[in-house]
């Protein structure tokens, strides 16, 4: 076989003859690489986007005296991390110490896998279509909670602790979150391989007959689909990828104003760079997935996946040279559009970091367990009952559900100090009193008295000088 | 205070990370207030005190005279004055005495003025030259040389 030949089929064909077995064999090394270092290379223009656009959208510039633009600092990034002196500190567990960076970066390079970046069969990813893709994804990012916990444990350091410990207990109650998204997607779907996600997304549109028959319309992605289901499936996974990757406004485990630098304190040089690697990998990861499972992952309208007629004749021209150009400019069309879409959520992920203050930890807590997962759970009923009764049974109990959402939620007391303005308005909500707390019971401390033109409300109704500490039980103690 | 309210009170919250990420997205293509320090230098206030000059006089003689006032204001003793007398082939400055040797440790110096204000020909004046970075303690000692403006007439 000449190697003209063997390339051939190392490139196109899905039936190798037998005895040749090592062709597939390389062609599956080669997409693993491939997968592999498209996410690494990935992580220095995103440090490079993140740091220039974060400025602009901060009303100044970023770095741009390493090269033009600063283009250069990733570089001058890496190289600094390189040189610098790799401490262990002391008392460390030195096994867990040096095997969590790489327990963090691992799960986010072997993620994806099976992110299918094309259409094709057998360069469209790394593993085409494995019939579990999208539950692989979902079990690695679970581990990828331990490089995060190990890291803290082992650091000998009270604060890198507490900052690990809660940096994985954000990761996963917003990875139940994202779970339930996804089973949304796989109840729509049927399948959990990505290929057949984006397959039942691709070339698929609503509008009038002509439109869908020349490929051009509003495209079916499932962030549309089953309308607002599938949406609101989005809008969870969204922020619960945002948790995941512990971004802004998620990232209260590592602010550096908070403890310190979490738990990555204690580690410096190719240690840190993992953990920074890991961390924009990871980004990198979940908005493709996000791509894949919402937004048509490497699907547009058809006329703009493959090369216009006239540039096909011209490459048809120059033989067969010319054909296999074809072929190949045909399958990366589809992956500069996917990657053009993780382009956009990575954009969305920096601005989301410049506008949106950090959440308090509690709140995060609160908001993932009693806010995202209640509300994936009733989507994914609506979505069950759509499929099986049809779209207008489901979208019928997604009403009902959610007007008892919103009216039970808008009635509550937490709800009310959530959207009170003022102090005062808060309490008057609350209790309909301008002062539902006596300080007389305190010895030594004064009453708390309003200012005289605290409301209107309040003087309509009783004066403040009606509450007598009689009317309060208060200790013998202070009383005597 | 009603339902209705709390419901639109809700709604407000939920849509004002939009509105936030609207003003920051809108700061995307224009202009920044960044100063691009090297190629341009922020204009400083008129009376900014930092490296001290020595002036001169039009004809070209120097102001300083030697009279030591500065030195003497001096809170820090950051200033060595030499005085010299002026003779009638070398005049330096116009009077009786010129500063032979005029030092100034900049280290020292905390940039106070008392000695531009104390000064009564006002020959030393802090202007707003405030590159003064260097890596060897021993460069810090500021000479004449290095502080006197340049001869107007031989330019």
């Amino acid at each position: 076989m000449s190697f003209a030949h063997g390339f051939h089929l190392f490139l196109f064909s899905t039936h190798i003859p037998a005895g040749y077995w090592w062709i597939d064999f390389i062609r599956v090394v080669v997409r693993a690489l491939m997968s592999m270092f498209g996410i690494l290379l990935t992580v220095p223009p995103l440090i490079w986007l993140e740091r220039r656009l974060l400025g602009f959208m901060q009303q100044r510039l970023g770095p741009n005296r390493v090269g033009p633009w600063g283009l250069f600092q990733p570089l001058a990034d890496a190289l600094k991390l390189l040189m610098k002196e790799d401490i262990i500190p002391n008392n460390v567990d030195r096994t867990l110490y040096v095997v969590a960076p790489i327990l963090m970066l691992m799960p986010t390079l072997v993620t994806a896998g099976v992110i299918p970046w094309g259409p094709s069969q057998l360069w469209g990813a790394a593993a085409p279509n494995v019939n579990v893709g999208i539950l692989y994804a979902l079990a690695w990012s679970s581990l990828g909670v331990y490089g995060v916990v190990l890291a803290g444990w082992s650091s000998n350091n009270k604060y890198s602790l507490l900052g690990g410990l809660r940096s994985s207990a954000q990761m996963i109650s917003y990875e139940l979150g994202m779970g339930l998204a996804i089973v949304t997607v796989v109840l729509i779907t049927g399948s959990l391989g990505t290929s057949d996600i984006v397959q039942h997304q691709a070339n698929q549109f609503w509008g009038t007959a002509w439109m869908v028959h020349e490929g051009i319309g509003f495209p079916k992605w499932h962030i549309f689909r089953l309308f607002p289901m599938g949406f609101v499936a989005g809008a969870i996974y969204i922020i619960s990828m945002v948790a995941e990757t512990n971004r802004a406004p998620f990232d209260l485990p590592e602010a550096e104003t908070e403890l310190v630098a979490g738990y990555h304190t204690e580690y410096t040089s190719m240690k840190f760079a993992m953990f920074f690697m890991a961390e924009y990998g990871n980004m990198v990861v979940v908005s493709a997935i996000a791509v894949t499972l919402f937004f048509g992952g490497w699907s547009v309208f058809p006329v703009l996946e493959h090369l216009p007629p006239f540039m096909v004749n011209l490459y048809h021209s120059w033989g067969r040279f010319g054909d296999g150009l074809t072929d190949v400019v045909n399958s990366i069309i589809p992956t500069v559009w996917f990657m053009a879409k993780v382009f956009c959520f990575l954009w969305s992920f920096i601005w989301i970091r410049a506008t949106l203050p950090r959440l308090r930890y509690d709140m995060l807590m609160n908001f993932g367990w009693k806010g995202i997962l209640p509300i994936a759970l009733g989507n994914i009923l609506c979505v069950a009952f759509a499929i099986v009764y049809g779209y207008f049974v489901g979208l019928a109990i997604w009403i009902v559900l959610g007007v008892v959402v919103l009216v039970v939620t808008a009635g509550t007391t937490s709800s009310k100090k959530f959207t009170a303005k003022t102090r005062l308005q808060n309490t008057l909500r609350l209790t309909n009193v301008a002062e539902p707390f006596v300080t007389t019971a305190h010895a030594g401390y004064g009453r708390q008295t309003l200012p005289p033109d605290a409301s209107s409300e309040l003087t309509s109704s009783q004066p403040a000088g009606d509450l007598d500490s009689e009317k309060y039980a208060t200790s013998d103690a202070v009383r005597n | 205070m009603g339902l209705w309210d709390d419901i639109k009170a809700l709604g407000q919250e939920i849509s004002a990370p939009g509105k936030g990420m609207a003003i920051t997205g809108s700061y995307v293509g224009r202009d920044t207030i960044t100063v691009s320090y090297p190629e341009v230098r922020r204009p400083l206030s008129r009376r900014a005190r930092w490296r001290h000059v020595l002036n001169r006089y039009e004809n070209g003689l120097e102001k300083c005279i030697g009279c030591s006032l500065c030195a003497g204001a001096c809170p820090a003793n950051a200033i060595y004055v030499k005085a010299a007398e002026n003779t009638e082939e070398k005049r330096v400055s116009p009077g009786e005495r010129y500063a032979e040797q005029y030092e100034i440790n900049m280290l020292r110096c905390i940039f106070c003025g008392y000695c531009e204000e104390a000064c009564p020909v006002q020959a030393v004046q802090l202007k707003d030259i405030y590159e003064l970075a260097d890596d060897d303690r021993a460069d810090f000692i500021y000479t004449k040389d290095m502080m006197l403006v340049p001869d107007p007439n031989l330019t």
